[in-house]
């Protein structure tokens, strides 16, 4: 299969399985999606559809089992560790906790990211993750501890850790879920307008409705299949 | 710099590192105790040994240690005097009796040494000068550095008392004092002439001795020598070492024969295991605690092989920072283990580099079983 280069995820009859022997149950039906660059696309769902198993798969945290999985670029079906480490180093994550390290600062959490790409002196990276706090609306709280921090702060935070690398894919799995509406608005919002500044793809699974407008596309899982595809009216 | 995550990890929860350091600390210092006191016991076992004044020595084949010596023949050292190259040969006897505290009544196990007086057989301070005084009879040279059960007899006799006790019943006269010093087959000495000594032991057969002295010429070839001596004796009831060698037959004595060396390494060995334990506890519980964190770092990219570097970091950084207070405290402690025992135990080079690679070994160990857990790091379960 060729790939375009405006093509962000290509995905061709993904099927997916989990346990063995008589357990064995499938999960994913026959997914083809292809995601283009600059894209933001909301998938939605019931819970148990299969959206954090196949956000998994496309992140290189699972190993895919059938069909074709291409992720910027590169073909994830039957590739081996070391490719799937260095796929990850690409895409920015953003967990529903902020999954942050207790015994660093918000400024460190963040330069973990950028010290993965190892060019920048110890110095760049500080002023770079300290830009990057100050774009979320954290320049005030460079040097807390997560302990310290709210729950939408920690999720700032986690967002400058995912977008710090400007990596072309993010993915979030219910970004908003443990925040209130309002903190759940802001991070969204915070989201969608770094990564149209930095010309990054968005996947967002999420069950809340009210952020569903910042969508250039919308997803919907059913039973592990990807069933509707629709445009959100325009807003 | 790239952020040292192995050192903040630790410092950050600051119970914890400091139970770490103590239980390291702990260990290390009872390894250092353990070790203490088996080298103590192996350098006092010598201590008699290193002052003798000779080149080469002639020991019973029998005999495993000076301390518990089978005897030979008196005939068998004064057989090879004539032999080319050989100045004089001497024996010396060596027994235990019973030394009657002269204040309590009471007795307790004393070493006697018995030389020739015409010879300076051992190089103490104290007994050359004092030499003369065993020639009478019933005089013997009490060690000063006796253990204090034998009673105050160095306080008095340096204040001009006569100090006269029994010795195996015997009345003696004490005519002077030397350094030796105890050690684990001895709690305190005294040297007296051989004349006195059979004296003292009078079922003693004196043409049985303990050891033979060789004195040499000055500048004949001692390992020729030697070499001649051992050909000689070859299947004989009698065996022959140079200083070194002896010096070697004696701690092996009490490294391999004897159960107290290996006490002391099975305690050491305990320390070794105490210490593996509790640095594994705590490394595992930071592994288990910091479990989504490191399946964090591995779906952002991270290597295992980085997440193993932190966890051997941090094992190494314990190992470290848990070793240095050990040696100031086991200082202190062979400090205070000296003073009450009177043995040699003391740091030295050799303990202070065993521990700490014990302790380097210790914590990798703990590192390398804890780092099992961080495969259970899972990121694709994180989201
Ligand atoms: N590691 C796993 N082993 C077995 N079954 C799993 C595993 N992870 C998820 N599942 C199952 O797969 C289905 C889809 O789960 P998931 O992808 O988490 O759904 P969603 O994110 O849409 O709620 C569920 O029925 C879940 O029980
Ligand atoms: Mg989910």
């Amino acid at each position: 299969m060729k790939h375009q280069k405006n093509e962000v995820i290509v995905i061709r009859n993904l099927s997916h399985f989990f346990g063995e022997g008589i357990l064995r149950k499938q999960i994913l039906f026959n997914i083809n999606l292809t995601l283009k660059s600059g894209e933001i696309v909301i998938m939605k769902g019931p819970s148990g559809s299969g959206k954090t198993t196949l956000l998994t798969l496309i992140g290189a945290l699972r190993s895919p089992q059938s069909g074709s999985l291409q992720v910027l670029g590169q073909e994830l079906v039957g590739t081996n560790r070391r490719k799937m480490v260095k796929i990850r180093r690409q895409i920015g994550y953003i967990f529903q906790g902020h999954n942050l390290l207790e015994c660093l600062t918000a400024r460190q959490n963040v330069q973990m990211s950028i010290e993965l790409h190892n060019n920048l002196s110890s110095e760049e990276a500080k002023q770079k993750s300290i830009a990057m706090l100050e774009a979320v609306g954290l320049g005030d709280r460079v040097e807390y501890y997560p302990h310290n921090l709210s729950g939408g702060e920690k999720q700032r935070v986690a967002i400058a850790r995912a977008l710090v690398s400007h990596p072309q894919l993010v993915l979030a799995d219910e970004p908003t879920a443990a925040l209130d509406s309002k903190s759940g608005r802001d991070v969204v919002e915070i989201m969608q307008r770094l990564a149209k500044e930095l010309g990054s793809t968005i996947l967002i699974v999420t069950h809340d409705n009210r952020i569903l407008d910042i969508a250039d596309r919308i997803l919907e899982m059913e039973d592990g299949r990807l069933r509707v595809n629709h445009i959100p009216k325009a807003s | 710099m790239k952020i040292p995550l192995s050192w903040l990890q630790l410092s950050h929860e600051k119970v914890r590192l400091f139970v770490a350091i103590a239980g390291i600390t702990f260990a290390d210092v009872l390894m250092f105790m353990q070790l203490g006191f088996r080298d103590a016991l192996f350098d006092s076992s010598t201590k008699m040994h290193k002052t003798l004044e000779g080149d080469l020595f002639m020991l019973s084949s029998q005999s495993d240690s000076t301390a518990f010596s089978s005897r030979f023949s008196r005939r068998r050292l004064y057989g090879i005097a004539g032999i080319k190259g050989i100045e004089y040969v001497t024996p010396i006897y060596i027994g235990s009796a019973d030394w009657k505290n002269p204040e309590l009544g009471n007795t307790r196990r004393i070493f006697v040494y018995g030389i020739n007086p015409l010879y300076s057989t051992l190089k103490l301070p104290g007994v050359e000068q004092n030499i003369e005084k065993i020639k009478f009879p019933d005089v013997v040279l009490f060690d000063r550095l006796s253990r204090l059960d034998f009673g105050p007899i160095a306080q008095n006799y340096q204040q001009g008392k006569t100090v006269v006790t029994e010795v195996s019943g015997r009345k003696i006269r004490v005519g002077g004092l030397f350094s030796l010093g105890t050690s684990f087959g001895a709690d305190g000495n005294i040297i007296t002439s051989d004349i006195n000594f059979l004296r003292l032991f009078p079922n003693r057969d004196p043409g049985l001795i303990d050891m033979g002295i060789i004195k040499l010429e000055p500048g004949v070839d001692r390992d020729l020598i030697l070499k001649t001596l051992q050909t000689k004796l070859v299947d004989g009831d009698v065996q022959v070492f140079d200083f070194d060698g002896l010096i070697v037959h004696e701690k092996k004595y009490w490294q391999t024969r004897t159960a107290v060396g290996f006490v002391f390494t099975l305690g050491t060995i305990m320390g070794f295991i105490v210490g593996i334990v509790i640095v594994y506890q705590i490394l595992y519980t930071d592994v288990a605690d910091h479990l989504p964190e490191y399946a964090t770092l591995k779906a952002m990219g991270y290597t295992d092989l980085y997440l193993l570097g932190v966890v051997f970091q941090e094992a190494i950084i314990l190992a470290i920072i848990g070793y240095l207070p050990s040696v100031s405290l086991t200082m202190l402690l062979y400090f205070g283990a000296a003073n009450a025992t009177g043995l040699p135990i003391a740091m030295s080079a050799t303990k202070a580099i065993t521990v700490f690679v014990l302790t380097g070994v210790m914590c990798a160990a703990s590192g390398a079983i804890s780092v099992g857990k961080l495969r259970t790091a899972d990121p694709a379960d994180i989201f």
